[in-house]
């Protein structure tokens, strides 16, 4: 191969690269103000049923304990799809699959406090 | 003649200072900080917050009912914390941490026992209203060996209390007459899941909403030996249901004639039932999923809230027209509402914006807001006139 094929080809895995770079971030956790409204979402909202503290009400807790039980990848699907036949609800209206990978992962290390 | 003066003033100033330290109790309230642990204590009849009372440990979830004398509140907490509060010194006189989580409870006819209402463990645990002392334990399991969490705990006539076992789908009443040796009657397969029940301010009939089913659950205590019937199996079943993001709550309901309007599950409608028939008349489609349907005293008119995403809104139902009137929006994250006892205001927390906001009920304009701290639930101390609250 010539230098210069071969300086093509490095621009191009470099570019690809940066590509998929791109479209990973754009996936990522939320930050800002949309990471507040989240923290929020899930103390408040899904503490309606799963308790302020997370440690359960009518729902199961969402302590590590029970999170790190499961791949984070499920329970995004469970945040996302909902439990049909039990009162667990989908929010897939209101959340992105990343926004529910983020929410599973900060689950299963132990869910952010709001900040007031 | 100067000495009898003297003695006349002395007298009309002690009679000053000791009217300016009293007050009466039956205009005062307690508000929920849910995230704090903490409750303020307001009075109705000049709208302000007399003071906060902190260290009651988990209110996420905390509900409230008052002695016969008005004079202390207990507070259900959702860590099984039980606190019983002086609302005029505004101290804790007494707390106990009962079980591991908890959903509310009731206190009897002649207000000396309290009841709670357990999920964890399941069951109800009985308590001297005085001391806290404990009298008697029901736990929730059933003929089968399993356990449920206990809902809808109501207190009724006679020293009677009735709940609802939520996953065993149970109704049970348990007459405390002895306090330390509880009676109780059981009534099985009721219904799917119920997830709460009132009772009707006649302390006739205690009915239970169910979320795994339509229809709801229907117990006449005035004939106990007729057992429990289902009723309004067929509403809605034509429609797909909605998902649910906050179960409805099953209180102070409201009536017109012999119409009842109630929160449907899982679709934005309020339901309107013949208590003569003990049908669906009417489904009134409201601006969410209803979570407390509240009928304002001595009116023609029935308010309610709603459940995420769309907890911002209240609306008001005109009942004989059987629709809905109005439409507010107090702030984020309506949470409950409390009517003063004759009407004229209506108290409403908004929790995500950390207010209240107390309006006019004839005019529908907001007459004050309070700061609050993640405001939940509004009790005014009158709730210690009415069975079933």
């Amino acid at each position: 191969m010539t230098a210069g094929k071969k300086m093509k080809r490095f621009l191009l895995i470099v570019v690809l690269g940066l590509n998929t770079q791109i479209v990973w971030a754009s996936d990522q956790a939320p930050e800002g103000a949309r990471r507040t409204e989240l923290i929020r979402l899930v103390r408040e909202d899904c503490g309606s049923c799963h308790g302020l503290t997370l440690e359960g009400g009518l729902g199961p807790p969402l302590l590590p304990v029970t999170m790190n039980q499961k791949d984070a990848a499920a329970i995004r699907e469970v945040i996302l799809n909902g439990l049909p036949g039990t009162p667990m609800p989908p929010w897939a209206r209101f959340l992105t699959p990343g926004e529910a990978q983020w929410i599973a992962t900060e689950l299963q290390k132990g869910f952010p406090d709001e900040v007031r | 003649m100067k000495y009898v003066s003297l003695l006349a003033v002395l007298f009309l100033l002690s009679g000053c200072v000791s009217t300016a330290t009293l007050r009466g109790t039956g205009d005062l309230g307690v508000v929920v900080e849910r995230a704090t642990g903490s409750v303020q204590i307001v009075e109705t009849s000049g709208h302000s917050i007399l003071g906060e009372i902190t260290g009651l440990g988990n209110l996420a979830h905390a509900t409230v009912v008052f002695s016969r004398d008005q004079r202390y509140a207990y507070v259900f907490g959702r860590d099984g914390g039980l606190t019983k509060v002086d609302l005029l010194t505004r101290r804790i006189v007494k707390r106990t941490i009962q079980a591991g989580d908890s959903i509310g409870g009731a206190i009897s006819s002649d207000g000396r026992i309290i009841a709670v209402a357990n999920y964890t463990p399941g069951g109800v645990k009985f308590f001297s209203s005085d001391t806290l002392e404990p009298l008697a334990e029901i736990p929730a399991i059933s003929a089968d060996g399993s356990r449920s969490k206990v809902v809808g705990l109501v207190d009724a006539s006679n020293d009677v209390f009735v709940f609802a076992l939520f996953e065993a789908g149970e109704i049970w009443l348990a007459d405390m007459h002895d306090p330390h040796h509880p009676k109780v009657t059981k009534y099985t397969n009721v219904g799917k899941q119920p997830y709460d029940s009132l009772l009707t301010p006649n302390g006739r009939w205690y009915l239970s909403g169910m979320f795994g089913e339509d229809g709801m659950a229907l117990l006449d205590l005035w004939h106990p030996e007729n057992g429990v019937k289902r009723i309004l199996g067929t509403y809605g079943r034509e429609d797909a249901k909605m998902p649910v993001y906050k179960m409805p709550h099953l209180e102070g309901w409201g009536f017109y004639d012999h119409y009842a309007f109630v929160p449907a599950v899982g679709r934005p409608e309020v339901l309107v039932i013949d208590m003569n028939t003990w049908t669906v008349v009417k489904h009134i489609p409201t601006r969410g999923q209803p979570v407390f349907v509240v009928g304002q005293p001595a009116s023609r008119r029935i308010w309610v809230n709603f459940a995420f995403p769309d907890n911002q809104y209240l609306q008001v139902i005109d009942a004989p027209e059987q629709q809905v009137i109005k439409t507010l929006e107090p702030g984020k994250g309506v949470m409950f509402l409390e009517f003063t006892p004759r009407g004229e205001n209506v108290w409403v927390s908004a929790r995500d914006s950390d207010k209240l906001v107390v309006y006019d009920t004839e005019t529908f304009e907001p007459v004050a807001e309070l700061p609050s701290v993640r405001p939940s639930g509004i009790f005014f101390t009158p709730r210690a006139n009415h069975i079933g609250w």
